[in-house]
């Protein structure tokens, strides 16, 4: 589930509240995102991946991570914001994640494994 | 109040719906979509991705992967739908190589269009559907369609949730369903947004369903998450809490035998450790969202034995959904198109799943002809007075909705209820279903404003359900995603079964003639 949400590194954009799918923020009356309601989070990654400035954190957890988890400190993350984006290839300089795409191997080896009846 | 009009309104804009829409646009229409989340990100091809079934057109290959892929459907499929499928999925992924989509070049240098990673596809079909001039609504949820004085759908209407739960209306000469399955908040990746709303909102109008009892699709996750990806479990090992190997006659089919010892209360643990050192990278870049969230709780799938569970994927992954009663997607009620998860897969997959193959193919070309029928159908089409119709968790009432999602969740997400069903598990389940059903109607669900989508799609999945179980029921054998008891496949089974209605649901078997 998402978990933080990096004041230093939010400039306000407003991008994770749009994209979303389940709504799980609001615009905080701090200008930053709130997350108002992690419950309905389905740890998709997708806010992490649409971050302009690598500002989310989404624990790989389907519940809340337990308190004082290093999954929700802010200082303990510090390399994995944004890691989603690294992945996807999204961002200045950067090379789509899909060019390096391999599924065929894996997708060919599954349709032509001897199968046991 | 926010009151559009268009010649074809689209709901949902998951793959099945921006294809509709981009169809739709290309025939002329004035088109608006409507999307629950956003387009874009909503839904499990975004999350996800998609491998497809790719055939390029090659006649001899073509044939042959039909009649493969129809023995595989248990012979519920259709051949005819199946060409259909593999030509016009090929023609648009052609498309979508001329919108920009960055495919992977493999070491013989060939271009690779047969897997869409999911953020990268459905950004560019979003930026595709905007500069076809789609008026796009995101966090737009529809709650209920209209019809007009004929019967035929004429718009929907819902609320705007990001701006207090505003309502909205959308006047449309024809709608295209694309609202995906039903995951039943499972919490599978992505399909949160998929709670069967879609199916309620056509039963409303008459719309009837085929396959409901191809809903039992569970797939494979870490335990501590429910990344639901499998292709990689070709590599893996099973192991009991004590290290023991789990032994599996066929590592390809051993994920009933783990659902088995799962549903017996056991814990299941794997590793990747079938995979050769020199695929680990590929792997990785082909899956990069099944590593990511081991990656981040620190465990490394090669070499650490990882607890595993089973989640539903209901009628996403599965296969039942609204009968389509034309080439076009046409449902039984004029004016309305059904498009991807929401309309039966059968036509294709017949009674299997059709995830990591056919599902992406037929969001694909269903959306495709559905969008082009509904804009055929609507441009210009004169409306006499429509009404919204449907009421079922939308008055004001007494239930929380959260309470009845986890009453139809109890009936629902346990493997001994669903995956392995027995006649007299089912009559329970339809038991405390229509019990549930019932108070929904006569007591009405809480909920004003944003609140009250949790209460329809609470309702959605309560009528969801009793469908699957009735059609389960009248199947009466084994096939495919139905497992009945021990009961093998029957031959005077080898036809669908349609279901519908919602106060009195009914099943009835679909003459052969009457099959799309
Ligand atoms: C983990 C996973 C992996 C998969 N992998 C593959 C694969 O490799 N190959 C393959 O072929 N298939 C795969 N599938 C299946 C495939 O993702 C789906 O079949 C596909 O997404 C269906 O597309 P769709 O547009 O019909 O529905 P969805 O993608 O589910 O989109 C539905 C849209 O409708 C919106 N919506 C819902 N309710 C409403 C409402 N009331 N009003 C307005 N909008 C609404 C939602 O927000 C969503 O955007 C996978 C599925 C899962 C869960
Ligand atoms: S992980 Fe997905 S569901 Fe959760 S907050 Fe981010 S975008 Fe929303
Ligand atoms: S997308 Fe990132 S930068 Fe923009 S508001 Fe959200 S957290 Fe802040």
């Amino acid at each position: 589930m998402i978990e933080v949400v990096s004041a230093d590194r939010c400039v306000q954009c407003d991008v994770c509240i749009k994209v979303c799918p389940t709504d799980v923020f609001d615009r905080g009356p701090d200008g930053l995102p709130a997350i108002a309601r992690q419950g309905d989070c389905q740890t998709c990654f997708m806010c992490e991946a649409h971050c302009p400035t690598d500002a989310l954190y989404v624990a790989p957890f389907s519940g809340p991570a337990p308190a004082g988890s290093p999954h929700t400190d802010e200082a303990a993350l510090a390399g994995a914001f944004g890691e989603y984006r690294r992945i996807v290839g999204w961002g200045r300089g950067r090379t789509p994640g899909s060019r390096a795409d391999r599924n065929h191997i894996f997708t060919e080896r599954l349709r032509t494994a001897p199968r046991n009846p | 109040m926010i009151e559009l009009d268009a010649d074809v309104l689209v709901l949902g804009g998951g793959p099945a719906g921006a294809w509709a829409a981009l169809a739709a646009a290309g025939a002329g229409a004035r088109v608006v979509l409507a999307d629950k989340g956003y387009c874009g990100t909503s839904g499990p091809t975004a999350s996800g991705g998609n491998n497809l079934w790719y055939v390029p057109p090659d006649a001899g290959a073509r044939e042959r992967a039909v009649a493969e892929r129809f023995e595989q459907s248990a012979r519920l499929a259709d051949r005819r739908w199946m060409s259909r499928v593999v030509d016009e999925t090929y023609r648009r992924v052609d498309d979508l190589a001329a919108f920009g989509y960055p495919f992977a070049i493999d070491d013989d240098g060939v271009e690779r269009r047969g897997s869409l990673q999911g953020p990268e596809y459905m950004k560019r079909m979003r930026r595709r559907v905007h500069r076809s001039g789609v008026t796009i609504l995101d966090h737009h949820p529809a709650l209920r369609l209209l019809a007009d004085d004929a019967g035929t759908a004429s718009g929907a209407s819902g609320i705007a949730r990001q701006k207090g739960g505003e309502a909205w209306t959308v006047h449309a000469g024809a709608v295209v369903l694309a609202t995906g399955g039903c995951a039943f908040l499972s919490g599978a990746f992505g399909t949160n947004v998929d709670t069967g709303d879609g199916h309620l909102m056509a039963a409303e109008l008459g719309a009837d369903l085929s396959g409901m009892e191809f809903s039992a699709a569970y797939a494979l996750s870490p335990a501590h998450g429910a990344h639901t990806k499998g292709l990689m479990m070709q590599f893996a090992t099973y192991y009991t809490a004590g290290g023991e190997r789990i032994d599996v006659p066929d590592p390809l089919g051993a994920r009933l035998q783990v659902a088995e010892l799962l549903a017996a209360g056991r814990k299941v643990f794997a590793r990747l450790d079938r995979a050769p050192a020199e695929l680990h990278q590929a792997m990785r870049d082909a899956q990069p969202n099944y590593f990511l969230p081991l990656d981040k709780a620190g465990i490394d799938p090669f070499r650490d034995r990882y607890e595993v569970r089973m989640v539903l994927e209901g009628t996403v992954r599965g296969t039942g959904g609204l009968r389509v009663t034309g080439d076009d997607c046409a449902t039984a009620v004029p004016g309305l198109y059904a498009a991807g998860d929401v309309a039966t897969r059968e036509l294709v997959s017949g009674a299997v799943s059709g995830g990591g193959a056919y599902n992406g193919a037929w969001a694909i070309s269903s959306g495709t002809w559905a969008g082009r029928g509904a804009a055929l159908f609507g441009k210009g089409r004169r409306r006499p007075r429509a009404r919204a119709a449907g009421s079922a968790g939308l008055g004001p009432g007494r239930l929380d909705a959260a309470a009845v999602v986890r009453a139809v969740q109890a009936e629902m997400l346990p493997l001994d209820r669903n995956l392995f069903r027995t006649r007299a598990g089912l009559r329970a389940s339809l038991a405390s279903l229509d019990v549930l059903w019932e108070r929904i109607t006569s007591e009405g669900l809480a909920g004003t404003g944003r609140e009250r989508l949790r209460a329809r799609s609470a309702a959605a999945m309560a009528a969801h359900a009793r469908w699957c179980y009735r059609a389960a029921l009248a199947r009466e054998e084994s096939r495919g995603l139905h497992r009945l008891e021990d009961l093998p496949a029957l031959p005077r089974f080898e036809h669908r079964l349609v279901t519908g209605g919602l106060d009195d649901p009914w099943t009835a078997a679909e003459p052969r003639e009457a099959a799309a």
